[in-house]
């Protein structure tokens, strides 16, 4: 979910990056040193998880995971996507470094949020509400994420209406999919490794 | 997965430090951003081309990268000139013209590939690891940096691990399609990726420790900087201030 480089205004720049930075500080200064690789390494295992394209119907859809990488890592989602983000501008000259703050929070809040309404229910005791929980973190993670999206692009004017209005009509089939995705995703953690779940913060 | 496309050759931008190169690229990726002037836009666009040509970039691969983005920008061409206004209509829904959109989209279009191009001028002719090593320099929170440096370090090992699991998942059999099937195989695919990688992380730690590690990363070479990165320094301060002076004087 990349806004391109030359639509917003300085103010929505200016105010996501301002707003990225808080966010990566306080993640990085919650992270403890024994956690920094993990959260590094997870962050690549969902940089590579999210490059695959899923058939839905007659089209494709990319998995965005914010929702279900929100649910491991709390805070340090910030630091995480930042990261991935960062090395697309760079690499890919994917995104760009002006929008590089917008584009963080607009992905790592509704991680957080995930984190903080979903998280208690998927690593709770009962495995149907677990499920449910996984579903509506995948779910809320993009449904929120094109939500921010599109009110960033409406600070550019009302010229952007369309492409705002085209951007949540392009999501909600990925919402579906990422929130399913999601679900099964927090299944299987919770029998495989369920510490990694139960990590707070 | 071979990312550094652009990283290796012998150009004066090759070579050139990119503390320089980032400090040119973030001023220049601002101005031509947040600029409303069209001509500003358009000298911006010339000069990464001017550059694009003097670096000697592998023209093919910067005409791939600048597809891509273009494939997004033909999408504004569609979109902006309308809109959707409820009432009368399919649905109660109306498509109604919008012609200013189009001035836009041809902005957006013309800010979009003169930023792409400066960075692949600027900061793709660098290895990334020259890259963290120059924001290191530039005293970006130490720990963001290790998180950048791991984070890159092990994407290619568990691209590959993906990779092989899903080679594994297709030789039984497995086909994608709309499915529950193919939801859940893929959920098992991601969990299956993220414990491999927390597993990992751990045993890297661990590596971390007997070497005796106590939270510093330590830098090895250092950079020199030279008069010609102080020219290009001056030089892409002028060229910033160039622009600043259209984008004014509109």
């Amino acid at each position: 979910m990349h806004i391109s480089e030359g639509v917003l205004p300085a103010a929505t720049l200016i105010a996501g990056a301002a707003l990225a930075v808080g966010g990566i500080s306080l993640g990085l200064r919650k992270m403890e040193q024994e956690r920094l690789p993990q959260v590094a390494l997870l962050a690549a295992a969902f940089f590579v998880a999210s490059l695959v394209n899923l058939p839905a119907g007659p089209a494709r859809v990319h998995l965005v995971l914010n929702g279900l990488l929100g649910l491991l890592l709390g805070w340090s989602a910030f630091p995480a996507i930042f990261v991935a983000l960062a090395l697309q501008a760079l690499l890919f000259s994917f995104g760009g470094l002006t929008t590089l703050g917008i584009s963080t929070f607009n992905m790592a809040f509704p991680a957080l949020l995930a984190h903080w309404i979903c998280g208690p229910w998927a690593r709770g005791a009962n495995n149907h509400l677990a499920l449910a929980a996984g579903f509506a973190a995948g779910f809320l993670g993009v449904a929120l994420s094109a939500i921010l999206v599109a009110l960033s692009l409406l600070t550019a004017g009302e010229d952007l209406l369309g492409a705002a209005q085209l951007i949540l009509a392009a999501h909600l089939p990925v919402m579906l999919v990422e929130g399913l995705v999601t679900a099964a995703a927090v299944v299987f953690l919770r029998r495989v490794r369920p510490a990694m779940l139960a990590w707070d913060r | 997965m071979h990312l550094e496309t652009l990283a290796h050759g012998h150009s004066l931008f090759h070579r050139l430090d990119p503390r320089g190169k980032l400090a040119v690229a973030l001023a220049f990726s601002l101005v031509v951003a947040t600029g409303h002037s069209p001509w500003a836009a358009g000298v911006g666009l010339g000069l990464c081309l001017v550059g694009c040509l003097a670096g000697r970039l592998p023209l093919r691969e910067v005409a791939k990268r600048l597809v891509a983005v273009n494939a997004f920008t033909a999408l504004l061409w569609l979109v902006l000139p309308w809109q959707l206004g409820l009432g009368g209509g399919w649905l109660g829904l109306s498509l109604k013209h919008h012609p200013q959109g189009l001035m836009l989209a041809g902005m957006i279009t013309l800010k979009a590939n003169a930023i792409v191009l400066g960075l692949m001028v600027l900061l793709a002719t660098s290895s990334v690891n020259q890259i963290f090593h120059a924001l290191a320099h530039w005293r970006v929170s130490p720990r963001l940096l290790q998180v950048f440096f791991f984070f890159y370090r092990y994407l290619h090992v568990l691209h590959r691990e993906w990779h092989r699991m899903h080679l594994a998942a297709r030789a039984r059999g497995f086909q994608p399609r709309t499915s529950l099937h193919t939801y859940r195989t893929y959920a098992y695919l991601t969990g299956g990726l993220l414990v491999r990688s927390y597993d990992r992380a751990q045993r890297v730690y661990q590596a971390m420790l007997c070497r005796g590690f106590r939270g510093t990363y330590w830098l090895l070479d250092h950079f020199h900087w030279q008069r010609r990165d102080g020219f290009f320094l001056i030089w892409g301060g002028l060229m910033v201030a160039l622009l600043l002076i259209l984008e004014l004087a509109a």
